[in-house]
């Protein structure tokens, strides 16, 4: 296996109180295998990948418990400096907001380059040419002649793709993407995620899609995680999740899914809001929004039942997923 | 760039004559320029009407501001009260309030960006707070009562330093006396730089640079600095003018003989020459090194250069 | 703020930049104009909270609390805005009475007693005429904090008018008084308050007041215009303009609430300033004059004892500088409270 999540709890110390982010979640990804989190903002799946990526905000960030096996190794338990060199050289991570997540007054290349200068200790003009390289990987027009231009002057789709060539660069076992096209307009968004999948194929990497788009995750996931209030509430192969979910909540997602054959029908909503991390509701998280829940529910915390049906291990962290499943 | 560069050259034309105009009006309405051409006698009126029309003081004000704006332009700035050419008091003054002005901003630079940028990166820290704290008294101390208690602290009681400066002031001379006309502005370069700082840590940029897998010096040196530097270049820039206009209580305090003791001269005098010339002369510092922050700025900020 | 402002064409980026131009005042009015920027910004502040990595949305009571609400709460607990609030309450009750704490006349001297130390009765000693220090410090509140309370008041009304007419009308009228700032910002304060003092005579406040907002009114000015221009930008406001909101009821009622943090901020921290500048001018010989008792007046007339009785300079000074770092940090705790980005 090559990440492994064990057990994580990270949470954030704040002014009103301790806000418990993730709470317990578990998932592993392998080579050239995608990994899809799926869940709403507030449900810990990029703080998760964060803690994963070593770049948490500590304090007020804590990692309570845990191990994060890479490659077989903790990387909870490395010194930062051995923490560092795997940053970036074996495991990258994309940002959603490319404008935002590049550094305005330092050119494309010069970004792109520092990766080999710092971690290969290439020479500036040789690291330069590595860029170049890149940026053509990455289908970026005339990339010798813009190597030396600043973000703001690429377009959204562009822009994203010098991230994903930077992600690259040191051909990482692993990959995070943290909403890659969601700043993205509709027609780019197809291209780049396409360019993505297709660079994974070709370097056999690990991949983590971190998404709130169900659409997206259809077409380049293998399985799928739904979070929930900084736990995984359900973990499926991606077919079977959308055949039959065994989560109402993982329900819910799904019949919000505008589609055109209930054109005229009014369109799914979950009801109510996100809980608040600095008080989970006691039991089951989802249980004031669940149409299904009972005083059980209320009560005591699902655990994550076995629930698989077909060769692929599948789980979920409902009372009721049998009725849910078939129901 | 070129065009921005001119845009900002434009921009300063009318800048010049309105706050030449303004200093110019406020001289001569406000006081009588007569009264200072007669030395410290009381003129006669017979004198003073001749010297009226000598000067062109009949003429309306716009007139002589006219007059007196073509004169500049030749190198004539008129004549100072002991009957010394304007530009001779200018050629020795500036000089020394120059070199006082450089010890200040490197004051500003060294101590207050290195302040600034470890107070940022330790927010909340014992450091952060005892920092802050002290910037928080030199600000509300007034700068003449800081001044006064280091020369008699340093001069007086502890004889460091010579409590006033020879004419010659030469730059070891001017560091205490730096140091005081620095220290507003010192403690202000801290403030801002540190609160460019901890808000430019959280930027999304410097996450990218530590997941990059950059060392810790690389990612403060190269991704946080830079961006953090840009309002504190602006201040700094901005500032070497207003040091220079702002030097008159420290020459006072250190008997420096320098821009701000002439003009001070000039204004106890009456002397409206002095006062309008070395004026003019200090407003075109500030604009100076005003373009001279947009450059820089250009330089520090791509999208400027480009836009 | 190296992130311009998404409607701002991108050259207003240099005139942000200048917002903060030095003053000359001595320093701490420019501290004021430029933390009032980070104030400017609030539009990328859920932007800025999500890039912090914190607990995404920490929960949906948070988003209900008003801006002015949330900072209200914040300020309560805040020691900071505590302890300089009481302290600036206690400057106003003895600026308005003085005798509850001192009971002799500040202009009662005694020549035979000039210079003379602390002593039983009077804590403080004696000055050079033989005044007693403690009641001429108490009494020289008043002076010190009207001084700074009108200028505030003064500089604010107008500088805000100005700044948010051409705010919120742009065009020639703003391009003009943009020019007209500028001008301003020229002429060093100190330069300009002994050219425009010196031929006071008057001994009362007032001159010294007309100067400050006088050449103060464009700091203030740059700050409402700036943030005028943010607040509407805001949806909200282009909405009510959308629905036909006319002009004087968009200010009212939508710009006007939005705008005046960052005002609030920078004339409370300027207070602070002002009478540090009336101090100053004082000791240049321009400032208010005797018999008026002011903390400025004191200091000026007690510096060239200072090496044979300094406890005649140190008290008033020590007062004027607490009273100056009561409204700094009054500012401070304020801007913190009102700036989301900072927590």
């Amino acid at each position: 296996m090559l990440l492994e999540v064990r057990d994580l709890h990270v949470e954030f110390h704040t002014r009103d109180g301790v806000a418990k982010a993730v709470n317990g979640v578990n998932y592993s990804v392998d080579a050239g295998e995608t990994l899809a989190v799926l869940g709403e903002s507030g449900s810990g799946k990029s703080v998760t990948a964060q803690a994963v990526m070593g770049i948490l905000d500590i304090p007020p960030g804590k990692i309570s418990a845990g191990e994060i096996l890479f490659q077989g190794q903790d990387l909870l338990k490395l010194k930062e400096e051995e923490r560092r060199k795997v940053r970036g050289a074996k495991m990258a991570m994309i940002f959603q907001d490319a404008l935002s997540s590049l550094n305005p007054v330092i050119s494309v290349g010069d970004q792109l380059g520092e990766m080999f200068q710092v971690h290969k200790g290439m020479s500036r003009k040789d690291s330069k040419a590595k860029a170049i390289e890149l940026m053509d990987r990455v289908r970026i027009p005339a990339a010798k002649e813009r190597v030396g231009q600043y973000p703001h002057q690429f377009s959204g789709g562009m822009r994203q793709r010098i991230m994903i060539a930077m992600a690259l660069a040191l051909e990482p076992e692993l990959i995070i993407a943290d909403e890659p096209t969601t700043a993205l307009d509709v027609t780019v968004q197809a291209q780049v995620m396409d360019l993505l999948a297709e660079l994974q194929r070709e370097l056999n990497m690990g991949l983590i899609l971190i998404t709130h788009d169900l659409g997206v995750v259809a077409d380049v996931a293998d399985k799928i995680a739904v979070m929930y209030a900084g736990r995984i509430v359900e973990q499926a192969p991606v077919h079977e999740i959308y055949k039959a979910p065994a989560h109402p909540y993982t329900r819910g997602l799904l019949d919000s899914i505008p589609r055109l054959d209930q054109k005229g029908q009014e369109l799914y909503a979950i009801k109510g809001l996100p809980p608040n991390l600095l008080a989970i509701p006691p039991g089951c998280a989802f249980n004031p929004r669940c149409p299904m829940a009972q005083d059980v529910c209320r009560t005591d915390e699902p655990p994550l039942y076995d629930v698989t049906e077909s060769p692929v291990p599948r789980a979920s962290a409902c009372h009721f997923w049998k009725e849910c499943l078939h129901g | 760039m070129g065009r921005y560069v001119i845009r900002r050259l434009l921009q300063m034309i009318p800048v010049f004559f309105g706050a030449t105009l303004l200093i110019f009006l406020m001289v001569n309405v406000m006081g009588d320029p007569i009264a200072g051409l007669c030395g410290d006698r009381q003129c006669d009126p017979a004198t003073a009407a001749q010297l009226e029309k000598e000067f062109g003081l009949d003429k309306p004000v716009w007139q002589q501001y006219l007059t007196y704006m073509g004169n500049v332009f030749t190198g004539d700035f008129g004549t100072a009260f002991n009957g010394q050419p304007v530009t001779e008091l200018m050629a020795s003054a500036f000089p020394v309030t120059i070199r006082l002005t450089i010890v200040a901003i490197l004051f500003e630079i060294v101590i207050g960006i290195s302040l600034g940028v470890v107070t940022g990166l330790k927010r909340g820290r014992p450091v952060d707070t005892t920092v802050l704290l002290l910037t928080l008294v030199v600000l509300s101390v007034p700068t003449f009562v800081t001044g006064l208690l280091v020369q008699l602290l340093l001069g007086v009681k502890w004889g460091w330093i010579k409590p006033a400066v020879s004419p010659e002031a030469t730059f070891s001379e001017l560091i205490v006396p730096g140091l005081v006309l620095a220290s507003v502005s010192l403690a202000y370069v801290t403030r801002l730089t540190r609160t460019s700082i901890a808000e430019n840590k959280r930027a999304d940029y410097v996450r990218t640079a530590v997941a990059k897998g950059l060392p810790r010096h690389r990612v403060i040196s190269r991704h946080l600095l830079r961006n953090s530097l840009i309002p504190v270049v602006t201040f700094i820039g901005a500032d070497i003018g207003a040091l220079m206009g702002g030097a008159i209580v420290t020459e006072r305090i250190f008997n420096i003989h320098g821009v701000g003791y002439q003009l001070y001269q000039g204004i106890v005098r009456q002397n409206t020459q002095t006062v309008v010339g070395f004026v003019t002369i200090l407003v075109l510092i500030f604009l100076l090194a005003n373009l001279l922050v947009d450059l820089l700025y250009a330089v520090l900020d791509p999208r400027i250069r480009y836009a | 703020m190296p992130e311009p402002e998404p409607f701002e064409p991108l050259e207003s980026y240099g005139e942000e930049g200048r917002a903060i131009a030095s003053t000359g005042a001595g320093g701490a009015s420019d501290l004021a104009t430029a933390e009032a920027e980070t104030l400017e910004q609030r539009p990328s502040v859920d932007a800025a909270e999500e890039a912090a990595g914190g607990p995404e949305g920490a929960g949906p009571d948070k988003k209900a609390r008003s801006l002015w609400s949330d900072a209200w709460h914040d300020l309560r607990r805040n020691p900071v805005f505590i302890i300089s609030g009481l302290i600036i309450l206690f400057l106003v009750v003895i600026s308005i009475w003085p005798s509850l704490i001192a009971s002799g006349d500040p202009l009662d001297c005694d020549l035979s007693k000039a210079q003379e130390g602390s002593q039983p009765g009077h804590p403080f000693g004696f000055n050079g005429q033989g005044c007693d220090v403690y009641t001429r410090t108490v009494y020289g509140a008043r002076t010190s904090v009207s001084v700074g309370v009108l200028a505030t008041l003064g500089v604010a009304i107008l500088g805000s008018i100005l700044g948010g007419l051409a705010g919120f009308f742009g065009g020639a009228w703003d391009g003009f008084l943009s020019r007209i700032t500028d001008v301003f910002f020229a002429i060093p304060v100190v330069l300009g308050g002994l050219v425009l003092l010196s031929v006071v005579t008057s001994s009362t406040v007032w001159p010294v007041i007309g100067f400050m907002v006088l050449l103060g009114w464009p700091q203030i000015s740059r700050i409402a215009r700036g943030s005028v221009i943010t607040a509407k930008q805001h949806d909200y406001v282009q909405a009510a303009r959308a629905l036909g909101a006319s002009n004087s009821r968009m200010m009212l009622r939508h710009i006007t609430p939005n705008a005046v943090a960052p005002v609030i901020v920078v004339a409370t921290i300027a207070l602070g300033t002002y009478i540090s500048l009336e101090a100053t001018l004082s000791y240049l010989g321009v400032g208010l004059k005797p018999p008026t008792v002011s903390w400025g007046i004191d200091i000026s007339s007690a510096s060239p004892y200072i090496r044979n009785a300094p406890h005649m300079l140190l008290w008033p000074a020590g007062a004027l500088a607490i009273t100056v770092l009561a409204f700094i940090m009054l500012g401070d705790a304020v801007r913190d409270a009102l700036d989301p980005k900072l927590r």
